[in-house]
């Protein structure tokens, strides 16, 4: 190593973080990892298995545990970034337990938080039992039961995109990137897992952006039988025998159309993390109308804040997948060496 | 509408099933347009057909309305327009915010000028 090892601290547990950590790490930095939850991992914890290739998530995480298995990471858990402040050269983090930390350089990867169903007042969720979010059902996926709220198996299932994105009605004009595709892939895995059950999906434009997405999307039709139809629901209600009842404009038919459901999951959106909304506001830094962290330059600047020193990782920048997401802490690594270098 | 035109290619199309999108009427969506912006934030969801009560029993499609105005194909709505109760459900779906309301109010009033030549 030609530069002598710096101190550089990375806020957020997560996908970013991990591999943000472990990538300094490698090159011979000092790095204290900061997760505000027990464990790291963020949101992968949850997660099942992963799109497009339904690969076991477990894969993934293991893969970030032995990214940060380096005697040069530092790992607080339990512990939150509270504010981040520039000192001469060099950055002062304070922390929730009301320690400071002073650092050479910093990179933000706070993540995002799901959407909060309940906010969506007419799907029902927290009001009928068998309105759950996609992430409920991938905890289903994780303990191998799919079933309803008594217990019963489902027959026909209702996936909602959209839940919480592109929806001005919650403030998130937004597109959340990943919930079409997640949606293909749920619906595969149910099919496959409930090979009686029938799947829609209420879309209201199919975003494939990823290899392999769109191929993903053929043979959820092709080999799965999965059922896509093209309209916002608009409400969903139970009918007397407890069963669900939902609204949608089928737009290509042109015609309303309503539909009994044993189980709507709905695709919730991400939103910028409540914990990042806090260190931003504390610290100064600017958020974009979408109420992400606002970069450098959207196009070549797109880790870098307007304060020296300190960068961004991951979703803390905008929804997207786990490849986008380790690519993007990498490049955050990059510019963050590249400052150091250059001090 | 009705009748038939004759293309360069020797054989008829019913000119009722194209839309002849140079020879279209814009007036009524510039008329719509200049006085509710938020019409063009349409991005036909459907949301609002779904919820609509009028829509559920007559031939009515806020969601069809707002494309064929668009595309200036203002024949096939002089009966719907007239069916909307300007309940406002509709209004509380839209997840672009148009005002769907006003959108309904002014196409029927657009059509009724256009129709004594006043647009
Ligand atoms: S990815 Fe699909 S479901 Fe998610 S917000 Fe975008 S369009 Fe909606
Ligand atoms: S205002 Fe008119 S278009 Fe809207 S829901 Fe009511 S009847 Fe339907
Ligand atoms: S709900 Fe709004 S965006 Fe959707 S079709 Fe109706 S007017 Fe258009």
């Amino acid at each position: 190593m030609s530069v002598a090892s710096k101190h550089v601290v990375v806020a957020g547990g997560g996908v970013a973080g991990m591999e943000a950590a472990g990538a300094l790490a490698e090159l011979g930095h000092r790095v204290t990892l900061i997760e505000k939850e027990q464990k790291p991992g963020g949101h992968l914890k949850q997660w099942h298995a992963l799109f497009p290739d339904r690969r076991p998530a477990d894969e993934v995480r293991k893969y970030l545990s032995r990214r940060i298995d380096n005697r040069n990471i530092r790992l607080f858990t339990g512990v939150g970034v509270d504010k981040i402040r520039k000192e001469g050269h060099e950055l002062c983090i304070e922390l929730s337990d009301g320690s400071e930390l002073t650092a050479d350089a910093a990179i933000i990867a706070t993540g995002f938080d799901l959407f909060d169903a309940h906010r969506k007042e007419e799907y029902g969720y927290g009001i009928y039992d068998n309105v759950i979010t996609s992430a409920e059902l991938e905890d289903m996926f994780n303990t191998g039961k799919i079933t309803t709220a008594d217990g019963r198996t489902p027959s026909r299932i209702g996936l909602i995109h959209c839940v919480g994105s592109r929806d001005e009605k919650v403030n998130n004009n937004h597109c959340s990137k990943v919930c079409c595709v997640t949606a293909v892939k749920q619906a595969i895995e149910v099919r496959q897992k409930l090979p009686g059950c029938e799947v829609f999906c209420f879309y209201m434009d199919m975003r494939m952006y990823g290899p392999y997405y769109e191929e993903l999307y053929r043979e959820s039709q092709e080999q799965h039988n999965v059922n896509y139809i093209r309209g916002k629901v608009s409400e969903a209600s139970v009918n007397i025998d407890n069963r669900l009842v939902i609204k949608v404009e089928d737009t290509l038919a042109g015609r309303p159309l309503r539909m009994e459901l044993d189980m709507l999951v709905l695709m919730v959106g991400m939103e910028m993390s409540k914990a990042g909304t806090r260190l931003a506001e504390a610290s100064g830094l600017d958020r974009g109308i979408n109420r992400f962290l606002e970069t450098g330059d959207h196009h070549y600047g797109n880790n870098i804040s307007h304060l020296k020193g300190l960068f961004y990782a991951g979703t803390c920048t905008a929804p997207m997948n786990i490849t986008d997401t380790i690519s993007h802490a990498r490049a955050a690594v990059a510019e963050a060496v590249r400052y150091l270098n250059t001090r | 509408m009705s009748g038939s035109t004759r293309n360069k290619f020797g054989f008829t199309v019913n000119r009722s099933r194209l839309i002849d999108y140079d020879s279209s009427d814009r007036l009524v969506r510039e008329y719509i347009t200049s006085r509710e912006p938020s019409f063009r934030l349409c991005f036909a969801c459907g949301g609002c057909t779904a919820a609509c009560t009028a829509g559920h029993h007559a031939p009515f499609n806020l969601r069809r309305m707002n494309t064929l105005i668009r595309r200036g194909e203002i024949d096939p709505l002089r009966d719907e327009v007239t069916r909307c109760m300007l309940c406002g459900k509709c209004l509380l779906v839209c997840p672009r915010g148009v005002n769907t309301r006003n959108v309904v109010l002014l196409a029927a009033e657009a059509i009724r000028k256009l129709d004594r030549n006043e647009l």
